[in-house]
C-alpha cells in the first residue's frame, strides 16, 4: 500500500529498553565491559558499612518474620532480595538529603543512623514506639534521618518528594529529595502528577522505582504497556535510567550522578532498580496462590542475591573477611536481642495517646472523649 | 442449606449473577488470578474469563473512572477497592462523576454499577486499614449505601445491588468477614434497599447499629448484661436509603434511643440519625439521644479496641439511657 507522507506525520517511537546497568557480575567481579571509570570510589569503611547494613536488613527481616509466623507480631514486610535498593542509594545521599520512603526500604533508616530498638518498638506499637502505637508495623519515621513518615497508600509520597525538593530549590538549599516506590505504584495518578511537577519545576528530586515484578499477586506486565519504568520519565522530559537492582555499585553510581545533576540545577532522574520480589508481599499474603511454575523466578533471582554479590566483590577487594562478617552478624543479633528483651518491658501507650497529635492542641471534645473512656473500667488489649 | 462467611456469601453472588447476566463484570486490584487479597472473587476468573473478571493495573481513579464508562456503555461492573481505605484516589470519579452522572446529563447517561470494599476497624490495621467512610458516601447525593452484617443479608443485598438502576457502595464489614456465618440459601434471592432488620424485638430502647458493630451490640446484650434493659437492636442494612419508617416506629415505642457506628463520631452517619429522630419524633424521646462511637481521631493501631465502640462501652450507654 502507498502510505501517504506530509512533514510531521511521524509516530513518536520508543527504544526499546536497554538491560539494566550493572558493575558487578553475579560473583561479585566488575564486569569486564565495564569502564573502570563508571565504578564509585568507595571507601574500604563506606563498603563495609554498606554490606553490614544490608546483612541486617537480612537478619532482621528474617528474624521479625519469624516472630510473625509464631504470632508474636502482628504483621511484617520483608525485603529480601532487594537491600542494595536501599544501601547503594543511602550510600549516595548526604543526611540532609530528604528520603520519602515505602515500605520496604529500612535498609536507608538504617543507615542514617535509626535504631534496631526504635525500629523493634516501631513494630509492636509500645510506648516507646517513635509513633506512638499509632501505625501498622513497618511504618517508620525518622525525623533525625530526614526519612519521613511512611503511609500505607501507596503514591501519596510522590508528588510529596517534588515538594520538598522544590522547597530546597526556593529555600536556597542544595538538598535533593528522593522518593521510593514500586513498579506497582508506578500506576496510580500521584505518580504521573509528581513526575510531571518535578519535570516541570526540574525539582533536585531523584525518583528511585523498586521494580521487583510483582505487585501483591499482579504481575508488572499488568501495570503497564510501556518498554519499562524507566520510559515514562521521557514523557515527563527528563532521564530515566534502568539499573540492576540486586547490585549495590550500580545503585550508588547511578544515585551519585543523578544527585550531582540535582544539586546542579538540572532537574530530576528517574532510576528504575530492576529486582526481584523473592518473599511474600507481605506476612498477610500466600504467592504460592498466585505464584506458581514458570512463574516464580525466585530461584533464578537468588543467584543474583545483592547481599552475596557485594559481599564477594568485598571479598576481593581484600576487606571483608569471615572473622568480619561474624562479627557484624554477632553484634547485629546482639542488637536485636536486645531491642526484643526490652519489648517484653514495655507496655502500650497509655490512653491519652490517643487524642495526642490529631491537632496541635487536643479539641476540647477530645479531651470530652478521652474522660469517657478513662472513666470506664480499662479493658483488655488482647482481640 | 450452605453455611458461608460473609465472603464466600459475596462470591457466591457474584457467580450467580455473572452467570445469568452476561454484561457483570469485575475489575479491581488483585481480583483475577488471585481472586482477590480477601478472596471474596475467588475462582470466577477461572469460571468467566479475563474479560469479565480483570486484574487492573493498581490505581484506584483508574477502576472506577474506567467502571464508569463501561457502565454508560452497557456493561455492568462491580469494581472491588482492596480497602476502603484506599478508595480516596477515586473520591473525585465516585462524588463527582459517579453520582452525578444521570443527574447532569438530564437522565441520559445513568451508570448503574457497584463498588465494593471491605471496611472498618479491628483487624489490627492502623488507620489505613480501618476506616469507615460510609458517612462521606451517604453525604453525596446519587449513591446508595449498603452494609451488610452477616452472609445472608450479604448475598442477598448485593444480588439486588446487581440489578439496582443506581450506583450502590456495598460497604462490606471486614471484621467479621469469615467470623459471620450463617445459612445462606442456594440461588437467588434478592433482600430489598432501604429495608432496616429487626434483630431484636424490645420495648427499653431502640439500639440503632449497622455492619460489624451489629455483633459487638449483640456482644454487648448476650455477655454485658445489656439484654436487661430489653432493647429493641435494628440493623440498618441500608443507609441509603434509609428506612425511616422502622426506626421511627421503633423510636414512638421505646421513647429511647441509642446510635452505635465505628466511624468518627462528628459529623458520622449517627448524627443524621439523631437529626431525623429529632426531627420526627422529639416528642416521644424519654432520654437524650446517645451515640457510641469511634473517636474523633484518626484510627489508632495499638489502642484500636478502645476506639472502637466496645461492648463495655455500648453496655453503659444502654444501661445510662435507659434509666435516664
Ligand atoms: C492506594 C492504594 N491502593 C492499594 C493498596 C494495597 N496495596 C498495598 S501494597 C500494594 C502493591 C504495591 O506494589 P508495588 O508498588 O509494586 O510495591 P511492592 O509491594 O512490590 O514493593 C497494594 C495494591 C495501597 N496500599 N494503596
Ligand atoms: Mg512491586
Amino acid at each position: 500500500m502507498n502510505q501517504a507522507t506530509a512533514p510531521g506525520l511521524t509516530i513518536l517511537e520508543a527504544g526499546d529498553a536497554p538491560p539494566p546497568f550493572a558493575i558487578l557480575d553475579d560473583d561479585g567481579a566488575v564486569r569486564a565491559d565495564v569502564d573502570p571509570a563508571l565504578v564509585p570510589k568507595i571507601s574500604d569503611a563506606d563498603g563495609l558499612r554498606i554490606y553490614r547494613e544490608m546483612l541486617k536488613v537480612r537478619l532482621v527481616d528474617d528474624r521479625f518474620m519469624k516472630l510473625q509466623r509464631t504470632g508474636r507480631l502482628g504483621f511484617y514486610m520483608q525485603s529480601l532480595g532487594e537491600e542494595a535498593t536501599h544501601l547503594g542509594v543511602a550510600y549516595a545521599l548526604r543526611q540532609s538529603d530528604w528520603v520519602f520512603p515505602s515500605y520496604r526500604e529500612p535498609g536507608i533508616a538504617f543507615w542514617r543512623g535509626y535504631t534496631l530498638r526504635d525500629f523493634t518498638n516501631q513494630l509492636f506499637g509500645n510506648a516507646e514506639d517513635p509513633v506512638k502505637g499509632r501505625q501498622m508495623p513497618v511504618h517508620h519515621t525518622f525525623r533525625a534521618g530526614n526519612f519521613v513518615s511512611i503511609s500505607s497508600p501507596v503514591g501519596t509520597q510522590i508528588p510529596q518528594a517534588v515538594g520538598a525538593a522544590r522547597a530546597a530549590q526556593i529555600m536556597g538549599k542544595d538538598d535533593v529529595s528522593v522518593v521510593y516506590f514500586g513498579e506497582g505504584t508506578a500506576s496510580p495518578g500521584d505518580f504521573h502528577v509528581g513526575l510531571n511537577f518535578a519535570g516541570v519545576w526540574k525539582a533536585p528530586c531523584i525518583f528511585v522505582c523498586r521494580n521487583n515484578g510483582w505487585a501483591i499477586s499482579t504481575p508488572a506486565t499488568v501495570q503497564t504497556a510501556a518498554k519499562s519504568i524507566a520510559h515514562k520519565a521521557l514523557a515527563y522530559g527528563f532521564p530515566g535510567i534502568r539499573v540492576d537492582g540486586n547490585d549495590v555499585l550500580a545503585l550508588a553510581a547511578v544515585t551519585l550522578q543523578a544527585a550531582a545533576r540535582a544539586r546542579a540545577g538540572e532537574g530530576p532522574t528517574l532510576i528504575e532498580a530492576c529486582t526481584y520480589r523473592r518473599a511474600a508481599h507481605s506476612s498477610s499474603d500466600d504467592p504460592s496462590v498466585y505464584r506458581k511454575g514458570d512463574l516464580d523466578e525466585s530461584a533464578i533471582w537468588e543467584k543474583r542475591d545483592p547481599l552475596n554479590r557485594f559481599g564477594k566483590y568485598m571479598t576481593k577487594r581484600g576487606v571483608l573477611t569471615p572473622a568480619i562478617e561474624q562479627i557484624y552478624r554477632d553484634e547485629i543479633t546482639a542488637e536485636l536481642q536486645a531491642a526484643l528483651a526490652a519489648v517484653e518491658t514495655i507496655g502500650p501507650p497509655p490512653l491519652v495517646s490517643l487524642i495526642e497529635d490529631v491537632y496541635a492542641q487536643p479539641l476540647p471534645i477530645l479531651k470530652e472523649q478521652l474522660a469517657e473512656l478513662l472513666a470506664l473500667p480499662r479493658q483488655k488489649l488482647s482481640h | 442449606m450452605p453455611v458461608y462467611n460473609i465472603i464466600q456469601a459475596v462470591n457466591d453472588a457474584l457467580r450467580l449473577e455473572m452467570r445469568k447476566n452476561p454484561r457483570v463484570v469485575v475489575l479491581g486490584e488483585d481480583v483475577g488470578r488471585f481472586g482477590g487479597v480477601f478472596r471474596a472473587t475467588t475462582g470466577l476468573q477461572e469460571e468467566f474469563g479475563k474479560d469479565r473478571v480483570m486484574d487492573t493495573p493498581l490505581a484506584e481513579a483508574g477502576i472506577i473512572g474506567t467502571a464508569i464508562g463501561m457502565a454508560l456503555y452497557g456493561l455492568r461492573p462491580v469494581a472491588e477497592i482492596q480497602f476502603a481505605d484506599f478508595i480516596f484516589p477515586a473520591f473525585d470519579q465516585i462524588v463527582n462523576e459517579l453520582a452525578k452522572f444521570r443527574y447532569r446529563s438530564g437522565g441520559e447517561y445513568p451508570a448503574p454499577m457497584v463498588i465494593r470494599t471491605p471496611y472498618g476497624g479491628g483487624i489490627r490495621g492502623g488507620h489505613y486499614h480501618s476506616q469507615s467512610p460510609e458517612a462521606l458516601f451517604a453525604h453525596t447525593a446519587g449513591l446508595k449505601v449498603i452494609i451488610p452484617s452477616n452472609p445472608y443479608d450479604a448475598k442477598g443485598l448485593l444480588l439486588t445491588a446487581l440489578r439496582d438502576e443506581d450506583p450502590v457502595m456495598f460497604l462490606e464489614p471486614k471484621r467479621v468477614y469469615r467470623a459471620a456465618r450463617g445459612e445462606v440459601p442456594e440461588g437467588e434471592y434478592t433482600i430489598p434497599f432501604g429495608q432496616a432488620k429487626i434483630v431484636r424485638e424490645g420495648q427499653g430502647l431502640t439500639v440503632l447499629c449497622y455492619g460489624a458493630m451489629l455483633h459487638v451490640v449483640m456482644e454487648a446484650l448476650e455477655k454485658q448484661g445489656a439484654a436487661e434493659f430489653d432493647p429493641e437492636v435494628i440493623d440498618l442494612r441500608s443507609l441509603v436509603p434509609l428506612d425511616t419508617e422502622t426506626i421511627l416506629e421503633s423510636v414512638r415505642k421505646t421513647g429511647r434511643v441509642v446510635i452505635v457506628h465505628e466511624a468518627q463520631k462528628t459529623c458520622g452517619f449517627g448524627a443524621e440519625l439523631s437529626a431525623l429522630i429529632a426531627e420526627k419524633a422529639l416528642l416521644h424521646l424519654e432520654a437524650p439521644i446517645v451515640r457510641v462511637c469511634g473517636l474523633d481521631t484518626p484510627f489508632p493501631y495499638t489502642l484500636e479496641m478502645e476506639y472502637l465502640p466496645s461492648p463495655e462501652r455500648i453496655t453503659k450507654a444502654i444501661a445510662d439511657t435507659a434509666r435516664f
